[in-house]
């Protein structure tokens, strides 16, 4: 098949970056989009002109390193899916395919489609935990966990930290990400000791990183590769609430 | 090369516990005072830095990815065994240890495996305290299912992302760790070498892969945790950035690097769809619980599955094992996927392929069953191939997972450089030729969560403290020496990409020491791998600098260390004149094609020794069975 793709191509954070085209040969439609970027590359490379930049890894949607907004999407036209998953099959022969970087203030762009993250590790550090060293555990089946709570929980650590949910916000907002580590943990019982802490050092720590707040247009939970609800949202509001009026630590 | 495997006296049962007495502590007030540097972030350094800090060490850690939580454990699908007997079907330290030490082909040594049973149990109750959301029954306890090369329910899962969960439960308590200080973490930032001064593993010196700053890190002990080097075979379901470079170049600095041609090929993954294909995905494992692997039973039949009727149809591992069946382990599941379809029967285009079909337990257990089973996983299947494998069995083919072979250590997970300690995937210890499903996260986390923080601090506290600075001799040699490297790799300015090299590399060591190998093809790879590295050191190309994000130039680096490192894996499987576990030698097996071993010959771990231009040389590590009974590996 045939497409033209117009890529964001940027030297460093300061240079203030332009579209280019490109009309890549020898595209399958069972390529993976990232699979169609290494044949530009190669292409690129023998042409004596610079690769694009762009974060991958894993290529089976877990790691969370790729992060692409095609066509004005965050992680492209495939529901539930990230880049690495999303295929060229996906695509009309012919089609003109825009790709960007994740745009917020709170991800510089380092090269091309490359942003910094780091801010994502950052509001975890603040609080995205249990406070448990090694060693001193109690037996796992001590503290029996519904199986319903148990499931909940799940869904929302399924959270891969891509950063679509900010990307695609027009507020650049860190809610969904924030909410999926908040809802985890205040839905299990290891995390009830620190739970009003968390949600307050997490969401300090997210608005110190120009993160935005939520205005409740879901953009966020429509590109989520891994579909998180923004259930998890309205939970995290309350969490906060309790944590500010009630608890002791607000 | 001395190799003293420090194995501690006494009973099986009793060597670990032992050993904790017998080793020095540091005091608390002291712990501040020194520095460990943790190299990699997934299970195994996440955890292990983790936990260092917990005690009051110091710790520089250092990741290549964007972020610790993005190492490749991450995409571990299906579970982590543990001896808890839960289940009660019968289980108990010492089966897991059995399962474990027969899995690996008897070739790992008892007493690192017992431990690993040991400590199996309390990596359960850390990650549940850390809020990892296990599977669970109705009535509040964990569940369990069943994994290759078991007969007990002893795998604990959260649905097919169970690396995913214990990693960010690992990543979690590193997070903390840094936010209180005491982990200084260093994304984006990979080790190029490993500094040894005066005999000791004292720093390693990295590139910073955002601005391609080179820089000297000092320490009292470094620690490897940067995973195996599947990605030589190119295609493989590691991660891309995967890479051999750090443990490769611990190994020219004098670590000995032990069984490097035990590789292990595991049996599903989706097949191959083209020349462009960057790498393999894996299904897990799990699926085999209720998924029936079957070929028809006629060469070149091309008709589609459903037509095929049951009596024509070969489900050749209940066939060939039938008391293990569709669960027999990776090795000999993936060998008898080759086996039929190097019969002519293989399915799909290719006719690389087998087909995994879950019919039969839909119809037993309903869809709904099979979806929270395996949801996700059905759903990546259907990604990936366009294909739903709820109306239409799997295909599967085997490829490239994991590396049981890796830097040598002693009990104590130290290398032969004293004060380089090495754990997880990128050291040898546990798996010996074979590893079994769901026991990579398990030693991950049992190497860093409860070994090494008690054998790092009897190496520090046993150990004179010298003053050693950075800008000592051997770290400013070290450091030109990896900048010359960066600048030799780009100033070659040919006309092939990195990764063209890579490709091709990876083609000559999959079909000459892939799943099947024998002695005049390993000749031939030996042959030809130095033929392609000459020609990489005349054409490479690299565009931009080193001062600079340059993937282009990481990818060159790691696929030169690639170049010898294959080498050294071709000539490791031309001298092991067996099978055994994922080795597999075409001259050494059984009438009916089973691996043959050769205990009088080959009962050790092979500890090759870099010799700079030399060849290098390999010594033996005797394995002594003292309470396990050499057997025929059985799955019949």
């Amino acid at each position: 098949m045939r497409v033209t793709l117009k890529v964001w191509r940027q030297k460093s954070k300061d240079d203030t970056g332009r579209f280019e085209t490109y009309t890549p040969q020898n595209i399958s439609s069972s390529m993976s989009f990232l699979e169609m970027l290494d044949v530009v590359n190669e292409e690129l490379i023998t042409q004596g002109k610079d690769p694009i930049a762009f974060d991958h890894d894993c290529r089976e949607g877990i790691c969370g390193a790729c992060s692409l907004v095609i066509n004005g999407t965050a992680h492209g036209p495939q529901r539930g899916t990230t880049v690495c998953q999303l295929h060229m099959r996906s695509f009309r022969d012919g089609e003109e395919i825009y790709i960007e970087p994740w745009r917020a203030k709170g991800f510089p762009v380092i090269r091309d489609l490359v942003t910094d993250r780091s801010a994502f590790d950052r509001i975890m550090q603040a609080g995205g935990f249990v406070s448990v060293n090694a060693g001193g555990a109690q037996d796992a089946n001590c503290l029996p966990v519904p199986k319903q709570c148990a499931d909940k929980a799940m869904d929302a650590a399924a959270c891969i930290g891509c950063g679509a949910c900010v990307a695609a916000c027009k507020n650049a907002s860190a809610m969904l990400f924030v909410s999926a580590k908040v809802s985890q943990l205040s839905l299990l019982p290891q995390g009830q000791p620190e739970r009003a802490r968390r949600v307050l050092n997490m969401l300090r720590q997210m608005e110190n990183e120009s993160f935005g707040g939520c205005t409740n247009t879901l953009e966020c939970e429509a590109v989520c590769p891994k579909e998180i609800s923004v259930e998890h949202i309205a939970r995290l509001n309350r969490e906060f609430a309790s944590a500010a009026l009630v608890s002791e630590e607000g | 090369m001395k190799l003293d495997a420090k194995i501690p006296s006494g009973p099986l049962a009793e060597k670990w516990d032992r050993r904790k007495f017998e080793m020095k502590l540091v005091a608390p007030a002291n712990k501040r005072k020194y520095r460990i540097i943790v190299v990699g972030t997934g299970l195994a350094g996440a955890s292990a830095a983790a936990t260092l800090a917990e005690l009051g060490y110091f710790v520089d850690a250092f990741c290549f990815q964007d972020s610790s939580r993005r190492a490749h454990s991450i995409a571990a699908q299906g579970g982590i065994n543990a001896a808890k007997n839960y289940q009660g079907d019968g289980d108990s330290i010492y089966r897991l240890f059995y399962d474990t030490v027969k899995g690996g082909d008897f070739r790992s040594r008892e007493a690192n495996v017992y431990r690993l049973a040991q400590v199996s149990a309390q990596i359960i109750d850390q990650a549940v305290a850390q809020g990892v959301p296990f599977a669970r029954e109705y009535g509040g306890l964990l569940a369990n299912r069943s994994f290759g090369g078991a007969q007990v329910s002893r795998t604990f899962y959260a649905r097919g992302q169970t690396g995913q969960q214990l990693l960010l439960g690992a990543y979690s308590s590193l997070s903390r760790q840094i936010g209180l200080g005491m982990v200084n973490m260093h994304e984006r930032t990979e080790m190029l070498d490993v500094v040894v001064v005066n005999g000791r593993a004292k720093g390693i010196i990295t590139r910073n892969l955002k601005t391609g700053v080179i820089r000297r890190h000092l320490a009292d002990a470094v620690v490897l945790a940067t995973g195996g080097y599947g990605n030589v075979f190119y295609l493989s379901t590691n991660a891309i950035g995967c890479n051999v470079t750090a443990t490769f170049r611990a190994y020219r600095r004098g670590a000995g690097f032990a069984n490097p041609c035990f590789t292990q090929i595991h049996p599903t993954c989706i097949p191959v769809s083209g020349d462009y294909q960057s790498k393999l995905t894996l299904m897990s494992e799990s699926l085999r619980n209720d998924g029936r692997v079957w070929v028809p039973k006629k060469k070149g039949d091309k008709r589609i599955p459903v037509e095929i009727p049951e009596n024509e149809r070969d489900y050749y591992l209940e066939r060939k094992y039938p008391s293990f069946g569709n669960l027999a382990p990776r090795d000999i599941a993936s060998r008898s996927a080759k086996q039929v379809c190097d019969e002519g029967r293989g399915i799909g285009e290719s006719g690389l392929g087998v087909y995994l079909d879950f019919s039969d337990a839909i119809a037993r257990l309903g869809e709904d069953k099979i979806r929270e089973r395996y949801g996700n996983l059905f759903h990546m299947y259907q990604k990936i191939t366009d294909e739903n494998p709820y109306n239409v069995p799997m295909r599967i083919y085997p490829a490239v997972h994991y590396t049981m072979g890796g830097l040598w250590v002693d009990y104590d997970l130290q290398s032969t450089i004293p004060g380089l300690f090495v754990i997880g995937e990128a050291n040898f210890s546990d798996h010996g030729a074979n590893r079994l499903g769901a026991s990579a996260l398990m030693q991950g986390l049992a190497d860093g969560y409860f070994v090494l923080p008690y054998t790092l601090a009897n190496y520090l506290a046993s150990t004179p403290r010298e003053q050693v600075s950075v800008d000592s001799a051997e770290f400013a040699e070290l450091e030109k020496s990896v900048r010359d490297r960066m600048y030799r790799l780009l100033s070659i300015k040919g006309k092939r990409s990195p990764a063209s090299f890579h490709r091709e590399l990876g083609s000559i060591m999959w079909e000459h020491c892939g799943m099947a190998r024998n002695k005049d093809g390993l000749m031939k790879a030996l042959r030809k791998i130095p033929e392609l590295r000459e020609e990489f050191y005349k054409n490479l190309l690299v565009k931009g600098g080193n001062e600079e994000f340059n993937q282009q130039l990481e990818r060159a680096g790691r696929v030169e260390d690639y170049f010898e490192f294959a080498e050294l894996m071709c000539m490791d499987a031309l001298e092991r004149e067996e099978s055994c576990g994922g080795h597999f030698r075409e001259e050494f097996q059984t009438d009916d094609g089973e691996a043959r071993r050769n205990d009088e010959r080959f009962k050790h771990v092979a500890v090759w020794e870099y010799k700079g231009d030399e060849k290098p040389v390999r010594h033996q590590e005797a394995l002594e069975f003292e309470t396990v009974q050499l057997a025929t590996r059985s799955y019949k």
